[in-house]
């Protein structure tokens, strides 16, 4: 998943940047539109802001979304994405087959260099995807290669190679996988399966300050922490999304406050995901620069399982069903956040109006429900999330409905930091419902049902942090995941969508939308399913 | 003097080495695993984890760990943080930043604290005097977070006088974020001037000084002055020191890559060595300038002497 590193407050920095923030629901994706591509004769630069990347920039080592902003801009992947989350062949990727969806053979393209000359070739990503999982390297995004044989192994440190991987020829490998799974072309779009060029291995940390891509920008400059890095167009980009302006320039903001009154002041071009506290003046300050983006990202309220209180499924969908999430999004997020109707965001495919049946607010039933499972309603409910991340508001919310629909009382547990937060999750130490966040992998339905429903995804290995598991749910993930046709892996994805609703270890409670704001110095700013900003597409007025 | 001198630095050693220490367990103590934060949501596969608490030997008792950073001192080696950053580069970068600001802010703090605080102090009761009055009283008052938004969209956005953020601008860019951070210690170095230049004007032997002739500027500056410094030297002296601590919320909001923003931010991310390395620093930094707060005492008031 990729993080979002924004602040709600004034010095929210460092490690909260792991943390969600709030961003916003409801409106119509109104990108602004204009298709990138052609020879990139724009020409000129333009400035965007970022926070600073928590790690050196490494597409295997970076999961968060400020390095991720630089990291896409300085590499192309396999395979790249419509803005529907179709995957689409204009990477270095030229087929990506396979008969069993266990075997996958994949063939590139002619003609691919990095940005020192040397070529993008089979052995460039089979050495990168080995480096990347190998612990030893304590690369943060080596999981995203998990799905490959040998995975496990070499975890354990009884490999020191993924077995799945093979070199045939310089345009073609074979990647093995430990289960078929017919999602993998998909997959491989993501940072961690980027190729790294040789020169990356003889000094690793020169390399993740002045990094050596195949995208359509390269670093000509070394990347200076605090205050960020200017990247020009990589003019033998062999793609055909080429980029349009001359340079851009990642500049690093301690605050996006200040970051939005530099905007205004005409200093810096693009802001991607502005404060909260502005959204209601930007639209009238922007205007045409001022869009909305629907994002994969989902706010859940977990439930511990595990807890004897919360054991009872029925307890769940009426705690589920007592919040007014309309209510929240509007008195809250000022309408930035849309109520949660499903346990996957709408942006992928498989994605149902109203999968969520325990999603609206019906507070006759859900006292009903609470009845029926025998709730003690004279102990007052835990309210679980992370401290200083902008969650006080609206959990706060969540218990005084509770509270009002279901007269139970509510204790706020919200003084920890994001690390002790999650690792008391992981010992089972919430003691009631808590915050949590998720935004996918790749655009599919699948990558919101395994990291966070299944049994393989158990802390520490994964985020199931409700405990739940059900053979059931996993064998129907099971059968999706080997689906030769994307109908029948889709409804396979919706049926276990559906028990997960029954058993409501997770309650939907947003879909977030982003919020960005470009001056009136470039056009064509638009953000990808992953919530960065398209680069390469955006072109200069001059 | 210089006996007096050497000692005093001889006696920082010790001193430093104790904050190391105490800096070193507060950040042992601290809840929660650093290394778990890294990955965010999405949790760091165990392996990954053990080997980063390997490297940074997260699991050895606190002892341990602390001899592992003094061995490191010795080779001049300042440890890396959780990304493998020498946390010596971290100084080299940051420190220029908020030495720069520093200056700033003290030269605004003196001239303009100095020069109300001996108006104010020799017009006793005028109009300029109740307006430094009110006018400290209220810039005092108002929390720095505030006025540091206030000045940025006054003078940065709307009048467009002065650079928002960033050191693109050359020392231009320090002048705002310099005065916001200097104006509660300006506010204080005028009300101390003028109390101690108020007081000092009723002794005797500036009754003396004026009995023998002497015009008033001279007994003002040479005599009164001179003596009333004192308080004032004090603690512009220990405000260098806490100044050069950094200013996390100044350098936040004017975007200045200073050291207060790295220690802020490798507090909240249990970057031991880092916080460390930084701290240790300032606690010299403080001590240095009060030793000479201490000597510059002898220099102003000839009665003061040290060996």
């Amino acid at each position: 998943m990729k993080l979002s590193k924004r602040r709600s407050a004034l010095l929210a920095a460092g490690l909260s940047g792991a943390l969600l923030l709030s961003a916003c629901g409801g409106g119509d994706d109104s990108g602004s539109g204009g298709s990138g591509g052609g020879s990139g004769e724009g020409g000129g630069t333009f400035s965007m802001y970022i926070g600073e990347p928590e790690n050196p920039l490494v597409p295997g080592d970076t999961t968060e979304s400020e390095g991720d902003q630089v990291v896409n801009a300085l590499w192309t992947g396999l395979v790249k994405y419509t803005e529907e989350g179709e995957v689409d062949f204009s990477g270095v990727a030229e087929s990506i087959e396979s008969d069993d969806n266990q075997n996958w053979t994949i063939t590139l393209k002619d003609g691919w260099t990095f940005h020192d000359g040397t070529p993008v070739n089979a052995e460039s990503f089979v050495r990168a995807w080995n480096y990347t999982a190998n612990p030893q390297n304590a690369q943060d995004a080596g999981s995203y290669l998990s799905r490959i044989a040998g995975f496990q192994e070499l975890q354990d440190g009884a490999a020191t190679e993924l077995s799945g991987l093979a070199v045939v020829d310089d345009t073609t490998f074979t990647v093995q996988l430990s289960q078929p799974f017919a999602l993998f072309p998909a997959v491989v779009g993501y940072n961690s399966f980027y190729p790294l060029p040789e020169s990356f291995y003889d000094d690793p940390a020169a390399f993740g300050t002045r990094p050596i891509g195949n995208g359509p920008f390269q670093a000509e400059e070394d990347f200076v922490p605090g205050e960020g890095i200017t990247l020009t167009r990589y003019d033998d980009y062999a793609g055909d999304d080429k980029a349009q302006a001359d340079s851009v320039e990642f500049r690093v903001y301690a605050d996006v406050n200040t970051a939005y009154n530099d905007a205004q002041a005409g200093n810096v071009d693009i802001i991607d995901v502005i404060p909260p506290d502005v959204i209601e003046s930007a639209e009238s300050e922007f205007g045409e620069g001022f869009i909305r983006t629907e994002s994969s990202q989902i706010t859940y309220l977990g439930f511990p399982t595990y807890d004897e209180r919360f054991a009872d499924p029925r307890v769940r969908q009426a705690i589920s069903m007592a919040v007014d999430r309309d209510a929240i999004s509007q008195a809250i997020f000022s309408g930035t956040r849309a109520p949660a109707d499903s346990f996957v965001a709408p942006v992928v495919d498989g994605y149902r109006e109203g999968s969520c049946t325990y999603c609206e607010l019906d507070v006759d039933r859900a006292n009903q429900l609470l009845d029926d499972a025998g709730f003690d309603r004279s102990q007052p409910i835990d309210l679980w999330f992370n401290a200083g991340a902008g969650h006080d508001a609206w959990m706060e919310a969540v218990g005084n409905q509770l509270r009002q629909n279901l007269g139970v009382e509510y204790v706020l547990q919200g003084n920890l930091d994001f690390s002790e937060y999650l690792p008391l999750g992981e010992a089972q130490g919430w003691t009631g419902p808590f915050r949590y966040g998720w935004s996918f992998d790749y655009p599919a339905a699948e990558s919101y049902l395994t990291p966070l429903f299944t049994e393989a995804a158990l802390p520490p290995l994964g985020s199931n942090y409700s405990f739940y598991t059900d053979p059931q749910v996993q064998e129907l993930i099971t059968r999706g995941d080997q689906a030769t046709d994307e109908a029948e892996a889709i409804a396979d994805y919706q049926a276990a969508e559906d028990i997960i609703n029954e058993a409501m270890p997770m309650a939907p409670m947003f879909f977030t939308e982003i919020q960005s704001v470009h001056t009136e110095n470039v056009s064509n700013v638009r953000l990808d399913l992953f919530q960065r900003v398209v680069v390469s597409e955006v072109t200069v007025n001059s | 003097m210089g006996r007096y001198v050497a000692r005093r630095l001889l006696l920082t050693i010790p001193v430093l080495i104790g904050a190391s220490f105490l800096i070193f367990a507060m950040v042992y103590a601290l809840p929660g695993d650093p290394i778990r934060a890294l990955g965010g949501d999405r949790p760091l596969s165990p392996a990954v984890v053990e080997v980063l608490r390997e490297q940074f030997h997260l699991d050895d008792p606190l002892y341990v760990q602390y001899w592992e950073y003094v061995k490191g001192l010795f080779s001049g080696d300042l440890g890396t943080d959780f990304r493998g950053r020498p946390v010596l580069e971290t100084i080299e970068r940051t420190l220029p930043v908020t030495v720069e600001l520093t200056i700033v802010a003290i030269v605004i703090e003196a001239v303009i604290g100095l020069t109300a605080g001996v108006l104010a102090g020799i017009r006793r009761n005028s109009f300029f005097d109740n307006l430094v009055l009110v006018s400290t009283t209220l810039v005092v008052s108002i929390p720095i977070l505030v006025l540091a938004f206030i000045t940025q969209l006054l003078f940065g956005l709307k009048l467009g006088w002065f650079p928002i953020a960033g050191t693109r601008e050359g020392i231009y860019g320090y002048i705002l974020p310099g005065l916001v951070l200097a104006s509660g210690s300006l506010a204080y170095v005028a009300r101390l001037t003028r109390t101690s230049l108020a007081e000092n004007l009723r002794a005797d032997y500036v009754r003396t000084a004026r009995a023998k002739g002497l015009p008033n500027r001279t007994v003002i500056v040479r005599h009164t002055l001179r003596n009333s410094l004192i308080p004032v030297v004090t603690f512009i002296g220990a405000d260098i020191g806490a100044l050069l601590g950094g200013a996390i919320v100044t350098e936040s909001v004017f975007n200045l890559p200073g050291i207060g923003r790295e220690v802020f931010d490798s507090v909240r991310a249990q970057e031991g060595a880092v916080v460390v390395g930084i701290v240790t620093l300032m606690v010299f930094f403080f001590i240095f300038f009060n030793l000479v707060v201490d000597v510059l005492y002898a220099v102003l008031d000839p009665r003061i002497r040290y060996d």
